[in-house]
């Protein structure tokens, strides 16, 4: 079992790990057919070094702050690697945001630094948010065209510092992340994750998912997300195994990656789970007959033998030309980002393949619980994992209530925002927000949410309050997005949509007009952020003494319209 | 070489093929994910079978935020 006890920072467990699997490989990178590169763990530090070493020599010090905005790929984590080992704090951000929620992000962290790509930088310089992002004082770009126009920032490959950089020490109780869990145009809940969360997470998921030298990751969720820089970079890196990451992220692409380097492991989000599921299945029932009996046997025999536990080399001689479809060294596929519906987990599991599937949030640390596989189960997220205290908060009759957390993975709090942390963080136990209840075997089963939120299946987290200013200036009297579920609670984790919650001027109508105004103003939204329905409320929205709109006590009050009926799509 | 409009018209008619519309259902200013109805990874998808037909490869980043066929068929027209 691992053991990160002797260990104070995500950097120094890393800079041992780099010396202790020398020989190893740690990353493969490939563009569609052609694989680009491939590192030891040494190579991995003789290109780190160098880049640590010209932070040290610039103006980073212990503490500062430094941005990633990257897509998948090696020198996001040599990048990361070199600024910790510079003792400096990561801010891992989504490369899918606007240029203007990125700025917006990079100032409320207080970054100094940016490490970019050059595509996304084209993108980020022409940005008018740039110009309020003062705290950004050097941009390093990468894989820039030699005759590039840089806009100010210098190119990664030549960011080189000579001699060997000093190892800066931090504390467990040091900052080693601020990992944004929402807050793009409403209030930035920038997680500040310490190295204790990291060390903690990273021992007691490999303790039930574990990597070794041989082991290869194939990385496809983005890295800045918490599942990926767990799975697919600290928890891999510690155990001397290695990462496959891929330019793009092309179906046919990602098919060939699992038998081309015989992936072990994979993280998917339910979407793409669901996607492989039916494609699949089309492919089965696509068999003639007498093949497709004898298939279907072989997944009975297969049932039949893995119910009390996976048992991966019968299942890979049963099922032989699926398990081979994926390489036949699959070891379980890892979902998360947003819940899995469980006859998609039981489609998998029948077939051999575990799904790993579990529960958590950026605030916990990656994963607060995890089927342990102790028999597999598709109904429930699993149990708490190791070190993890987990109860349920003012549980109704049938046990149902808000999860709570507690352990030494949870956040230290959020970023500037000391008021919001005591609401969430209360007496040390994290309110998730989510409702769920136990079951007798200790399974945790979520059943809706308390939270005024939602989660796609692509595992996007989007907060209403996050995208309001879109409707801003709306020739209404007042407007509010809300989670359709937060107004009429059903319990359920999918199908979650937002709705738009208007007041009307007095003698206004809901105009043709109106809704062309409305529905041209969602459209600019990206397709996961829009509203799906408009809900007319005819009185005053309730308000704080400041004004803000009182959004549960208007919840409760659009729940006494029936949903079948008042919601007018769009 | 091929003119915008020509790109645009090719890309119109592959996406209503790949997804089994009527020919001219699609219009350039229509706005893929909704009007098809689909989700990121079918986009994927349907990106590839334009990168097929154009002979050309579309980085993933090209089209980050692309959500429209014109702006689409702009980004193929730039590599062709």
């Amino acid at each position: 079992m691992l053991d990160l006890s002797k260990y104070q920072s995500v950097g120094e467990a890393l800079r041992d790990a780099l010396d202790q699997y020398a020989n190893e490989v740690c990353l493969i990178e490939a563009d569609r057919e052609r694989e680009k590169e491939r590192l030891t763990y040494r190579d991995f530090k003789q290109r780190a070094h160098p880049l640590a070493k010209a932070l040290q020599d610039s103006v980073f010090s212990a503490g500062a702050r430094a941005g990633i905005i990257m897509t998948n790929q090696s020198k996001w984590l040599i990048s990361a690697y070199a600024i910790f080992f510079a003792g400096g704090v990561l801010v891992p951000l989504d490369y899918k945001l606007t240029p203007d929620e990125q700025w917006q992000l990079l100032k409320h962290s207080e970054a100094s630094l940016l490490i970019t790509e050059y595509p996304i930088w084209r993108q980020l310089s022409g940005s008018p948010g740039r110009a309020t992002a003062t705290n950004v004082q050097t941009v390093l770009v990468t894989e820039a065209p030699a005759n590039a126009d840089l806009s100010g920032a210098q190119r990664w490959e030549e960011f080189r510092g000579t001699g060997e950089p000093v190892f800066v020490a931090r504390k467990r109780s040091d900052t080693a992340c601020v990992v944004y869990s929402s807050g793009t145009g409403g209030r930035p809940k920038g997680c500040m994750m310490t190295h204790e969360n990291y060390l903690e997470q990273c021992v007691a998921l490999t303790s039930l998912y574990p990597f070794w030298p041989g082991v290869r990751y194939l990385s496809i969720l983005p890295t800045n997300h918490a599942i990926d820089f767990m799975v697919g970079f600290f928890g891999p890196f510690t155990c001397g195994a290695a990462v496959v990451h891929l330019r793009t992220l092309r179906p046919e692409y990602v098919r060939q990656a699992f038998p081309k380097y015989k992936i072990t492991y994979v993280s998917l989000v339910p979407l793409v789970l669901k996607n492989l599921q039916k494609g699949l299945q089309a492919r089965f029932d696509a068999l003639p007959l007498g093949k497709r009996k004898i298939f279907n046997a072989l997944v009975g025999v297969n049932k039949a033998l893995t119910k009390s536990r996976p048992r991966l080399g019968i299942s890979r001689l049963l099922l032989k030309q699926v398990h081979e479809a994926f390489g036949g060294a699959l070891r379980a596929i890892i979902v998360g980002g947003a819940f899995s519906e469980p006859q998609t987990l039981q489609f998998f599991y029948d077939l051999g393949i575990p799904v790993a599937n579990g529960y958590g949030l950026t605030e916990a640390g990656t994963a607060i619980t995890v089927n342990d596989l102790k028999p597999f189960r598709a109904d429930t997220v699993g149990k708490p994992l190791p070190g993890m205290e987990v109860r349920i908060l003012e549980p109704s009759a049938d046990g149902v209530g808000e999860v709570a957390v507690r352990g030494k993975t949870v956040m230290a709090g959020y970023l500037n925002e000391p008021e919001l942390t005591a609401e969430t963080v209360v007496d040390g136990w994290l309110l998730t927000g989510d409702l769920g209840r136990f079951d007798g075997a200790g399974h945790l089963q979520l059943a809706g949410r308390k939270k005024n939120m939602i989660v796609t299946e692509e595992g996007k987290n989007i907060y209403p309050e996050d995208i309001e200013t879109v409707f801003e200036s709306l020739s209404v009297k007042e407007f509010c997005v809300l989670a359709a579920n937060y107004i009429w609670p059903k319990r359920s984790m999918t199908g979650e949509k937002l709705v738009l919650a208007l007041h009307l001027e007095e003698g206004q109508q809901y105009s043709e007009e109106l809704h062309q105004d409305i529905n041209a103003r969602n459209n600019r939204l990206i397709n996961y952020k829009r509203i799906h329905g408009i809900v007319l409320l005819d009185e005053d929205f309730p308000r704080t003494a400041s004004l803000k709109i009182k959004r549960n006590v208007l919840a409760e009050r659009l729940a006494k319209l029936d949903s079948g009926t008042a919601i007018l799509p769009l | 070489m091929r003119t915008l409009e020509q790109t645009t018209q090719e890309v119109l008619d592959l996406a209503a093929k790949h997804f089994q519309l009527p020919s001219g259902s699609l219009a350039p200013d229509d706005d893929f994910f909704k009007k098809l109805g689909i989700d990121s990874l079918q986009t994927l998808e349907m990106l590839s079978r334009l990168e097929n037909h154009f002979g050309i490869e579309l980085p993933d980043y090209e089209v980050q935020g692309v959500s429209d066929f014109k702006t689409l068929a702009e980004r193929i027209q730039s590599r062709l």
